[in-house]
């Protein structure tokens, strides 16, 4: 067993990067982006040590602390990780070292604040991390709503410029829905807090103990409707997702990555690692609806990608849909779908960070985000187009790319539970096609675009070193998965196994042909 | 790196047997990476491999192709019981029960297509040397044609339906990247789109029945899902189901009725690519898939049914729109459709014809390739003119490109003693055989085919080649025709010889068939004929003389304009066939323009509906603006529409749950 607090480590190096790049002189921009981008790859490469040290076969949480906080109410400062968290833990790490260098010149306007702009980004990786590790439900909460504060001023105080007021609008929209939804998922932690009181005798915030909890069908629905809530507004399910479109918007390149890449997998997370093992009877009351909202939103935030003009909102649109994907592949409840959907969401991260940093690297060049803007783009920037069109065919899930592997299995994981369903997502590959092409070819392709020097750069080397890692993932990951599905699916398994959802059998398997061995 | 499958007894195909790699079969895997490392140098490689990028390009590819042939003469080296080899190289997607490797089959009916994709590829990649020799991109353009190798390799080497899928999905992605080559131009970006989203749609179908397999036996391999069909562990049902699916995956691969509308767009690609992959082979795929998954279809007499009356529309299809374009890109392109149809029905007659639609394939891939290079010469000499009204007359002047095309156009017509006199004139003969009305109304498709195929193949052979000049050496739009360097005419010239040869080659003494009885069981016994097979023949050559005479007529013996006559002085059917029979109005009415209303719909009633119940709220409960409160109110018809139509929609897939 590793004595090394792998995890307090990785929550006290951004926090401590957060407060000294934060509180440096406006003056000592540079410094401050130097310093934030060392922070995150030291922190990226802490969490590769310990993600090594991992081990897939072990079940339960791994690298555990445990130290009472606020006794009299059983709260602690419990931390650990199963495979789940471990690989959403390796994402955000992975992404914010690339957003702190795809923004170094986000914040160079005369009246913004630099080194508050990177200290922001980092104190969101300790939250993000410490959604994801935390072990203690009253502990998670604290982390979940303490993500919207720096969320709320990267939108209201670094978005698009010359957008005032309507940047202040959406921080506003944005707070307030998911306060809405904190306040629902509170109750509910509270209501937890009183069962676990009434059923052990000592109320706790404890996972593991909160688990074992036997709950009558009638509160279960209730308290699983309260963190459900809670969480479809932050991944953001249909119809709980209007502020994202507007929060991808208006959200700095960097906001954006981190807000959809990884702030909105909270809300899937919690589906997987709360909703379901805590509220097993709920889950089963409940999964025909989560399903059936979950294809509405594969189709409708495709339809509605399909109509956009603003790329940014297009690209929020898209992920409405990913979401979709998620939440089938999570109450599908078989092991393939859900491994499926936790792998869907490392994906979605990769896939949609690198689609908004390009597009940002495009607004950077043009000053819109309309896409009549642009057009023949390819022919002065082949590279910007060329990375772009690999971020848009993982995106799409083309096989090959990272994505297919994590939508083939959320699709066959239903389709052995819930064919018709099943059937009807994978129409939705075929609008996946379409919003994401369609945008290449107006933006891309044909006749150079009025307003866009024919001088215009193509990547610098900045930007480059920000793509090549992402684009190197998502090839790696598309051709050799097997090392994130090791690490992913014994913990999908013993959710569902532990909750008596087993996978459902061929309906006619053949004999084992004779004389087969591997 | 290699596992052993022995399959024991496979019932009615006889007991095949597949065994694992060893020797040189244990680097079967390199005859994708070459072209895949070659395509990996050229992009990453950037401007540094500008001028080497066409040679490496074509290097790999006839690397790849020479070990094609080392591994293709070793494996006929071996007896027929051990001519499946397969190769295991990696675990891809293991959750539970679902457990899908990464392997290879080389077996005589992928080594087949080994042959035919890395030789013709190697012959157009050196081809393209010329073609492509001033284009600023010819770099990038043998990048992606290498990918294209690759991809199409891996469809035709997997060993696992999920795996046949990738390779399948990345010669879409290949020819995608390939149909807007010249992205600069509106209608080829438009043309690269279409042709993905079509064959998206059928990738749903694939995709379903891959699903399909996992979910009823367990597994996705070749092995285990035949395995599990000859012992009829799938019900009729699941399994014409699972037929009908991959038909639907074929036919967008293969520009089959209804799906084919992307493939004559696809010719807004450059040429060279017009044969390698959007004649030659990518479009054949779906004749592989089928022929590939002969026990299911050979199972299902339902889904083969359906597979027949597909290539008898597509046979058809073809034709008639051939005869009425002028472009001689668009004339082959529709060609191939119609082609490709005599294929779908000769694997559509089963085990009678799996093996024949294989033929037809290789040797339409020797002649159809030879065509459209010869067609890219011509273009090349002509300053970029497609339409054959404005050649004529060209023999003259670009005497190689005249005898390779024209060697291409009678081995297509079936000209005797041609590669297409055996193999289609086989697949028109297999139609007829197949007995009752329905064998009567296939054969006379098959047969009234060839007429047509004779008709407008003579039509752009004579409107290119012979006839009055319809061009000019002098004025503003004058033309300068001359043939085309030797490297363009060498592989112009090799295609000419397969297009003679390769047919009598493979039938004569059912050589091909008999090497591809391990892959796709021995071909039925031929019972009694319906028509005696040498009046068959010479009804076959009579009604192609009569569509040659035909074209002769119309086309050689009176003069023809320049300029095609008005819709309103042609034919209803001329009008409907030059507007592809309306089948893409059709698309656009059905599809599109639907499509399009209820995206505007909910981007509106998003904007007005949910996001405006949720400002309303805001509004209301803050009571902040009064302004704000009555422009809401003015929507409250909205909301309720909104909150309808959201409604609907979670009853309708609440409805599919249960359904589930």
């Amino acid at each position: 067993m590793s004595t090394v607090p792998w995890l307090t480590i990785l929550l006290i190096v951004p926090t401590v990067g957060s407060l000294v790049v934060g509180l440096l002189p406006r003056a000592r921009a540079e410094l401050a982006k130097r310093l934030a981008l060392t922070v995150a790859v030291a922190e990226l490469v802490l969490a590769v040590l310990m993600a090594v040290s991992f081990h897939d076969s072990r079940p339960g949480f791994q690298f555990s602390q445990h130290y009472n906080w606020i006794k009299a109410f059983g709260i602690s400062y419990s931390v650990g990780v199963d495979g789940i968290a471990l690989a959403l833990i390796l994402l955000s790490v992975v992404l914010v070292p690339v957003v702190v260098l795809s923004s170094w010149h986000e914040a160079d306007e005369a009246d913004r604040n630099v080194p508050v702009f990177f200290a922001l980004i980092l104190s969101l990786e300790t939250f993000m991390i410490g959604t994801f590790a935390a072990t203690d439900v009253f502990l998670f909460y604290v982390f979940f709503e303490a993500m919207l504060i720096p969320v709320y001023f990267l939108i209201g105080s670094y978005g698009p410029t010359g957008e005032q007021a309507q940047r202040s609008y959406t921080a506003v929209k944005f707070l307030i829905y998911n306060l809405v939804g904190g306040l629902v998922m509170l109750a509910a932690v509270i209501g937890l807090y009183v069962v676990s009181a009434q059923n052990l005798r000592h109320g706790t915030f404890d996972f593991a103990q909160l688990r074992q909890l036997n709950i009558t069908p009638g509160v279960q629905k209730l308290l699983f409707a309260g963190f459900f809530l809670a969480f479809a507004i932050k991944a953001p399910l249909w119809p709980f997702h209007t502020w994202l479109p507007d929060a991808g918007a208006q959200s700095p390149t960097g906001g954006a990555v981190l807000l959809v890449g990884v702030l909105d997998k909270v809300g899937t997370f919690g589906l997987i690692r709360y909703c379901i093992p805590l509220f097993p009877k709920a889950t089963t009351w409940f999964a025909p609806l989560v399903l059936a909202m979950a294809v509405v939103g594969i189709f409708y935030g495709a339809l509605l990608a399909i109509g956009q003009r603003d790329m940014k909102r297009l690209v929020a649109y898209t992920s409405l849909a990913h979401f979709g994907f998620i939440a089938l592949g999570t109450f599908a409840l078989t092991s393939q779908a859900g491994t499926g959907a936790v792998l869907y969401m490392i994906n979605h991260g990769l896939s949609t960070g690198l689609l908004f940093i390009v597009v940002g690297f495009m607004v950077s060049r043009r000053e819109s985000r309309d896409i009549s803007a642009y057009g023949g783009m390819a022919k002065v920037t082949p590279v910007l187009a060329g990375v772009f069109l690999i971020a848009g065919l993982s995106s799409l899930s083309l096989p090959g790319l990272n994505s297919f592997p994590s939508e083939f299995l959320v699709l066959v994981g239903t389709f052995t539970r819930y064919r018709a369903l099943a059937i009807v997502a994978t129409a939705g590959i075929v609008l996946a096609a379409i919003y994401i092409l369609y945008l290449y070819q107006r933006t891309m392709t044909g006749p150079l675009a009025e307003g866009i020097r024919a001088g215009v750069g193509d990547l610098s080397v900045r930007e480059k070193v920000v793509v090549a890692p992402v684009v190197a993932l998502i090839i790696a990951l598309g051709i050799y998965p097997k090392p994130m599905i090791d690490m992913i699916r014994p913990a999908v398994t013993s959710t569902f196994a532990d909750i008596g959802h087993s996978d459902p059998a061929p309906t006619s398997p053949a004999a084992a042909p004779q004389g087969v061995h591997k | 790196m290699s596992s052993v499958h022995a399959l024991a007894g496979v019932g009615a195909e006889g007991a095949t047997s597949v065994v694992g790699a060893t020797g040189a079969f244990n680097a079967t895997w390199l005859l994708l990476a070459l072209p895949l490392a070659g395509a990996a140098v050229l992009l990453l490689g950037g401007r540094r491999t500008d001028r080497t990028g066409h040679l490496i390009g074509t290097l790999a590819a006839a690397a790849s192709f020479v070990f094609g042939l080392v591994l293709f003469f070793t494996l006929h080296g071996r007896s027929s019981s051990g001519r499946e080899v397969s190769s295991n190289l990696f675990t891809w997607l293991p959750v539970n029960g679902l457990k899908v490797n990464v392997g290879l089959l080389f077996d005589p009916l992928s080594s087949v297509f080994v042959l035919l994709i890395t030789g013709v590829g190697t012959l157009i990649h050196i081809y393209s040397i010329g073609y492509m020799a001033h284009d600023p991109g010819r770099r990038r353009f043998f990048a992606y044609m290498n990918l294209f190798l690759a991809s199409m390799l891996l469809l035709v080497l997997a060993n696992d339906f999920l795996v046949t899928f990738v390779g399948w999905e990345m010669v879409g992605l290949s020819s995608y990247l390939l149909i807007k080559f010249w992205e600069y131009k509106p209608a080829a970006a438009t043309a690269a789109n279409k042709a993905f989203y079509v064959n998206r749609v059928g990738d749903v179908g694939f995709l379903i029945a891959i699903m399909l397999m996992f979910a009823t036996v367990g597994t996705t391999s070749f092995t285990g899902v035949f395995n599990a069909v000859a012992q009829h562990a799938i019900g009729y049902g699941t399994l014409t189901a699972i037929a009908l699916t991959l038909l639907l995956g074929a036919a967008s691969k293969s520009g089959q009725f209804p799906l084919q509308t992307w493939l004559p767009d696809a010719m807004e690609g450059p040429t060279p690519i017009s044969a390698l992959i959007h004649a030659a082979t990518m479009v054949t795929a779906g004749v592989y898939l089928i022929a590939r998954s002969n026990p299911i279809f050979t199972g299902s007499q339902a889904a083969r049914t359906v597979v027949l009356i597909v290539a008898a529309i597509t046979i058809l299809l073809g034709c008639v729109i051939g005869c009425a374009y002028d472009d001689i890109k668009k004339v082959l392109a529709y060609s191939t459709v119609s082609q490709i149809g005599y294929m779908f029905l000769a694997v559509g007659l089963g085990p009678a014809g799996y093996a024949l639609g294989i033929l037809h394939l290789l040797a339409h891939g020797f002649f159809k390739a030879g065509l459209f290079l010869g067609a890219g010469s011509v273009i090349h000499g002509m300053d970029d003119e497609q339409d054959a009204r404005r050649f004529g007359g060209l023999w003259r002047f670009m005497p190689v490109t005249w005898v390779t095309f024209g060697l291409g156009y009678l081995a297509i017509i079936g000209f005797p003693g041609l590669s297409g006199f055996f193999t289609k004139d086989k697949i028109i003969e297999a139609a007829f055989d197949k007995g009752g009305t329905s064998g009567w109304i296939l054969g006379c498709v098959a047969l009234l085919g060839a007429g047509l195929t004779a008709f407008y193949m003579s039509r752009i052979f004579l409107l290119t080649f012979h006839g009055e000049r319809r061009w000019s050496d002098s004025g503003p739009d004058a033309k300068h025709p001359h043939e085309s360097p030797t490297v363009m005419t060498a592989p112009m010239i090799v295609l000419a010889f397969g297009s003679v040869f390769a047919g009598g080659l493979l039938v004569l003494g059912g050589s091909l068939q008999h090497w591809l009885t391990p892959s796709i069981g021995r071909s039925a016994e031929v019972g009694a004929h319906t028509i005696n097979p040498a009046v068959l023949t010479v009804l076959t050559l009579v009604v192609a003389a009569g569509g040659f005479a035909g074209a002769y007529l119309r086309y050689q013996l009176r003069p023809v304009a320049a300029v095609a006559p008005a819709d309103s002085e042609v034919s209803p059917v001329t009008v409907a066939a030059r507007h592809d029979l309306f089948l893409n109005a059709f698309n656009e009415a059905v599809l599109m323009r639907p499509g399009q209303y209820l995206t505007r719909f909910l981007v509106w009633s998003e904007a007005v509906g949910i996001d405006g119940v949720v400002r309303g709220i805001a509004a209301g409960v803050g009571g902040l603006s009064g302004r704000m409160r009555r422009a809401q109110t003015g929507f409250v018809r909205t909301y309720a529409l909104s909150m309808l139509t959201g409604s609907v929609l979670l009853v309708g897939a609440l409805l599919l749950v249960k359904a589930s």
